[in-house]
């Protein structure tokens, strides 16, 4: 795979890219997509042939709400031990985090996958709450796990959703001129492209599903910038070594049978209709909002503001980058988080900080 | 966490493989796949999401140098 970095052919991309002579703005919805971008300096070269690329919403632990951390805490503090992804200890919801409340002596454990948690709680003698985050590429993990079977004391709080709703919803409050999307190739290597071709048939925008090696992302920025030089919009993918137009059908059916899809809100946006994934009511035992509706009925309904002077909504959207926040690498650093923007590895902010601070 | 890597499957038992990761062999969830021993896959979080096709990266990189006109075809 090291043949994807090769640097010459990365320079005579941007040459292809500069010799199409347009201004272009494209976004992303992948952390990946961002740590390649930054950490091999595609950024800059981009911009001096003309093409700005936002990171859209494509965080998983960024888009996550106040609302659901403050659920994890709470049952935290209700004596459960919570299960999550080491990304989200430190994001902070409106009262506190998962990391204070572990500070504090309630049981939070950093878990790799949801196999670990389904493998502690069977350890364990005590309820269990495994914090469920991610869109199309880790839940099928999630969903594979309940349908294999999880010990009685396991249960899900399900914060999962779907990408192409939020493209959708990008598409349509138009705060941004989109030239091209460049797609999330793990998230399409189980959904497929075929997801994506909606977008370019209602809001002619063109698509490329790009791979993650910098002559991935370089070759679908230039296939973007073709399509636009020829007035198309379609969806064309350039990682074709992992995706395909259904993608991976099995893991979409395991999916789909333990998961349904409901309206949700996402960090930086309204409620998105069909855009968040709740377990299937033969799963309500595995339900932690149903299961522990009592310990969570101080939340019901109540919604929470975003941390003050934070504009990780903004980035999200992609109408703002990290260095225009005033808080960035001042108030707000990976050690003294103010937003999950700069918490997450996949966050914008904790990209641009750390290689940053490298170079 | 969205992080995925390539790993090559070396021994299938059931749902779980043994893959390799360059040199680090760890255990992964194939239940999701349909892997068969020596192809690659793209292991997320414990699971491999898909098969990874060795043929279509060679294809890729070929028609890069097409394109960017390395090559006589
Ligand atoms: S730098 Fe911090 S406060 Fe500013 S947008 Fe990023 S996470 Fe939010």
């Amino acid at each position: 795979m090291y043949r994807f970095r090769d640097k010459d052919m990365g320079e005579k991309i941007i040459d292809k890219i500069k010799g199409l002579d347009q201004q272009l703005t494209l976004m992303h919805v992948c952390g990946t997509h961002q740590d390649t971008l930054v950490r091999y300096g595609l950024q800059g070269m981009l911009t001096d042939a003309g093409v700005d690329i936002r990171q859209g919403p494509g965080c998983p632990v960024c888009v996550t709400t106040p609302k659901e951390i403050e659920e994890s805490i709470l049952l935290a503090k209700s004596g459960m031990t919570i299960l999550v992804f080491g990304d989200m200890l430190k994001v902070p919801g409106a009262t506190s985090s998962l990391s204070q409340a572990k500070t504090e002596g309630s049981d939070v454990r950093i878990v790799y996958g949801v196999d670990d948690a389904v493998r502690l709680a069977g350890e364990l003698d005590k309820d269990c709450v495994f914090m469920s985050i991610g869109f199309e590429t880790t839940t099928p993990s999630s969903a594979a796990a309940l349908k294999a079977g999880t010990p009685d004391n396991f249960h899900v709080l399900s914060c999962n959703r779907v990408i192409p709703p939020a493209l959708k919803a990008i598409a349509e409050m138009g705060e941004i001129r989109l030239d091209g999307l460049i797609e999330p190739g793990h998230v399409s290597t189980v959904i497929g492209s075929r997801p994506y071709e909606f977008v370019s048939e209602q809001y002619g925008i063109p698509q490329v599903v790009a791979g993650f090696e910098p002559l991935d992302l370089l070759m679908g920025v230039y296939m973007l910038a073709k399509q636009k030089k020829n007035g198309e919009s379609k969806v064309e993918i350039e990682y074709t070594r992992a995706v395909k137009r259904d993608g991976n059908p099995k893991a979409v059916e395991v999916m789909n049978s333990v998961f349904q899809v409901v309206d949700v809100k996402w960090r930086g946006f309204p409620v998105i209709p069909g855009s968040g994934l709740e377990l299937r009511e033969e799963y309500g035992s595995k339900n932690a909002r149903i299961v522990f509706e009592e310990e969570l009925s101080d939340l019901k309904g109540k919604e929470f503001p975003e941390p003050k002077g934070c504009l990780c909504g903004e980035v999200l959207r992609g109408i703002a980058s990290s260095e225009e926040c005033p808080l960035f690498g001042t108030g707000c650093t990976p050690d003294t988080p103010v937003g999950p923007c700069m918490v997450s590895t996949e966050g914008s902010c904790n990209i641009v900080y750390k290689y940053g601070k490298m170079s | 966490m969205c992080l995925a890597v390539p790993a090559r499957v070396i021994r299938i038992d059931g749902d779980i493989a043994e893959v390799d990761f360059g040199g680090t062999v760890r255990q992964a969830n194939v239940s999701l796949v349909e892997a068969k021993i020596g192809e690659y896959v793209i292991v997320h979080a414990g699971y491999a999401i898909q098969t990874l096709d060795r043929e279509e990266a060679e294809e890729t990189l070929e028609m890069f140098q097409q394109i960017l006109g390395d090559t006589d075809a």
